[in-house]
């Protein structure tokens, strides 16, 4: 327990907390309510209503957007989980110098923190000139999954090398001296201790994905509209309801995952906790 | 079964220039309890580390039985290891983690059963077969590392300073263990560790190495009555050493009267003429003489300066006139500052040494 937990806060820092958490919630709620209100345009309460629900669910652009996503979020997350956890591997794996290893690093951290805009016009530019030689590099579902790989993959081999990290070489040689192949040793030791960090980067690849627009804004095409797209695109028209509806919809879904994640936690801890 | 004696032939090693093993050359028999002794950085480790694979000698060979297993991979090699800080399995339980070299091996799983158990068994942690190795203690996690290593009978088993992790008095608890599972299982143990009571304690045989090289070779009374230099006498544990002067074969001079010896070493021999070397003597071998009590030579006589008490014995510093050494003294026998003693050294326990 922290030493300062039975301190009652000073009213001044009490007060900035509860500022803190209206200011981060204040819009999502009202955007909750919105969602519910008959009056089309929000200014007053026109009672409630499911209609914009209802109006959503049969709006087949939509339908299509949210396809779209899923897909380019589920395909995008397996590849670039799959390649940044062996490239993650890799780097650490392979006695590189030390000139190599920080070479390695940087390349690993440049894209991460190089603003999305830049890496959008650097991948239309690329795939202009891909497009040169073939057309399936078309603005489209392809090149979206190939732009999300791209900017997903760093995410991934940063979460998974973490944790190889802290994974003695010890480990690799007790499994090698308890007769394990190299291979066997990977996957009886090491990779089962990675999974966690393969699936916490896996998530933070779904979820950039998901969240992505400014990327998927300059390469995707005309039959490949994500989400955050459409969302976009019928701003311009003005706010409709169906929005706050779908809004709601995408908000509600992330915090039954949250819950979810929590819930597991909760009854693994007092297992974890008796035992000690 | 064939006996699977361990040859070591002209091993050397060299990391970044700096040669860490200078040619070592030893054979491990069947069956024996054998420590490689030494301070950190005299190559002890790498040693082990090749004998299991991990490290591949730059020259030299090693033949377990008639095979040459130098270029052969951990995993092809009867040897298993204990490693330093256990390397246990953090995702597999405790039985699993034990289960793992058999289940590599592709023995069949009711054996792997019956073997699992009769290891958790000689080890006494049949309790913990569903722990996972992150809930154990040290002195838990260490058998279930030597657990682990031993149910796949390999001809050797490797220890890494398996000990160095814990307390005192669990330290030698496992020791006791250790000789005694050794014994069962009548493996041969070639243990690393830099503590050399712990040395003293489990082996038949002590290799100590200092500065990659094999400088004693013996069982553990003779390395520690009969350290064949220097480095070996201090290492071995608290040990007066005088300079001498050769006299003849059975005598030396020392700073403070002639010194009887039993043998003196073939270099000092061989030097003929004045040839000066050191003569090391444990304090406990310095004998403190009773009233009436009377010896043909090496008594002398001595002024004592200072009195310690060490628990179970005095030390006392006992003044040569041209220096002092360190004798020690059972707690009956009291003896002040100030107090004149003569002190007798017997023969046997004067050890010419090397260097």
């Amino acid at each position: 327990m922290s030493r300062y937990s039975n301190r009652p806060l000073p009213l001044f820092s009490r007060i900035l907390a509860y500022a803190g958490i209206l200011l981060l919630y204040v819009p999502l709620i009202l955007v909750l309510i919105q969602s519910f209100n008959a009056n089309k345009h929000g200014q007053t309460w026109g009672g409630f209503t499911f209609d914009w629900y209802t109006k959503l669910f049969d709006n087949v652009l939509v339908q299509t957007a949210t396809v779209n996503t899923v897909i380019l979020a589920v395909v995008s997350t397996i590849i670039s989980t799959v390649l940044g956890t062996i490239l993650a591997i890799g780097i650490h794996r392979t006695p590189w110098g030390k000139k190599m290893q920080n070479f390695f690093d940087m390349s690993i951290n440049i894209p991460v923190v190089t603003p999305d805009i830049l890496m959008a016009i650097a991948l239309v530019s690329v795939f202009a000139l891909f497009r040169s030689f073939t057309s399936i590099f078309d603005p489209g579902m392809l090149t979206l999954i190939i732009a999300h790989v791209t900017f997903e993959i760093s995410f991934v081999v940063l979460v998974v090398q973490s944790r190889l990290v802290s994974i003695g070489s010890e480990q690799i040689e007790a499994a090698r001296d308890l007769y394990a192949t190299t291979a066997g040793a990977w996957f009886r030791v090491i990779i089962p201790q990675l999974s966690t960090a393969i699936i916490a980067g896996a998530l933070l690849a779904f979820t950039l994905s998901l969240d992505d627009f400014i990327i998927s804004f300059f390469v995707s095409g005309p039959k490949s509209t994500t989400l955050p797209l459409y969302i976009y695109g019928s701003l311009k028209r003005g706010i409709s309801p169906q929005i706050h509806a779908l809004s709601t919809l995408i908000f509600s879904i992330t915090l039954f995952v949250m819950l979810l994640v929590a819930m597991k936690n909760k009854i693994k801890a007092p297992k974890a906790l008796q035992k000690k | 079964m064939e006996s699977v004696d361990l040859h070591i032939n002209g091993i050397k090693k060299s990391f970044a220039g700096k040669e860490v093993l200078k040619g070592i050359e030893v054979t491990i028999k069947d069956g024996e309890f054998v420590t490689l002794l030494g301070p950190s950085g005299c190559g002890k480790t790498t040693l082990l580390r090749i004998i299991g694979g991990f490290a591949k000698a730059d020259e030299g060979r090693v033949f377990l039985g008639n095979e040459d297993i130098s270029k052969k991979s951990p995993d092809k090699r009867d040897i298993n290891t204990v490693f330093q800080n256990y390397a246990l399995f953090p995702h597999l339980n405790v039985y699993k983690n034990v289960a793992f070299g058999l289940k590599s091996k592709k023995v069949p799983k009711d054996e792997i059963d019956r073997r699992v158990q009769a290891m958790l068994e000689l080890v006494n942690i049949t309790d913990l077969a569903s722990e996972m190795p992150s809930t154990l203690s040290g002195g838990q996690k260490q058998r279930v590392a030597l657990a682990r290593a031993l149910v796949n009978e390999p001809d050797i088993l490797l220890l890494d300073e398996p000990l160095s992790a814990l307390d005192a008095n669990l330290r030698k608890k496992l020791q006791v263990e250790l000789r005694e599972i050794q014994k069962k299982t009548d493996t041969t143990f070639i243990m690393v560790t830099h503590d050399q009571d712990e040395a003293i304690a489990v082996s038949d045989r002590i290799l100590v190495m200092y500065k990659g090289k094999l400088v004693q070779d013996g069982t553990p009374e003779d390395v520690y009555e009969h350290p064949v230099n220097r480095f070996v006498a201090t290492f071995m544990g608290e040990c007066n050493i005088l300079e001498c002067e050769k006299v003849s074969d059975t005598c030396v001079k020392a700073a403070f009267g002639n010194l009887v010896v039993e043998k003196i070493p073939a270099w000092m021999a061989d030097a003929g003429g004045k040839c000066c070397g050191g003569v090391a003597i444990r304090m406990e071998d310095i004998h403190v003489c009773t009233p009436g009590e009377h010896f043909e030579n090496n008594v002398f006589h001595a002024k004592i300066l200072e009195r310690i008490f060490r628990g179970d014995y005095w030390e006392l510093h006992a003044d040569f006139g041209p220096l002092t050494l360190r004798v020690m003294t059972d707690p009956d026998q009291i003896y002040n500052p100030g107090d004149e003693v003569e002190l007798y050294m017997e023969p046997q326990y004067l050890q010419v040494l090397s260097d």
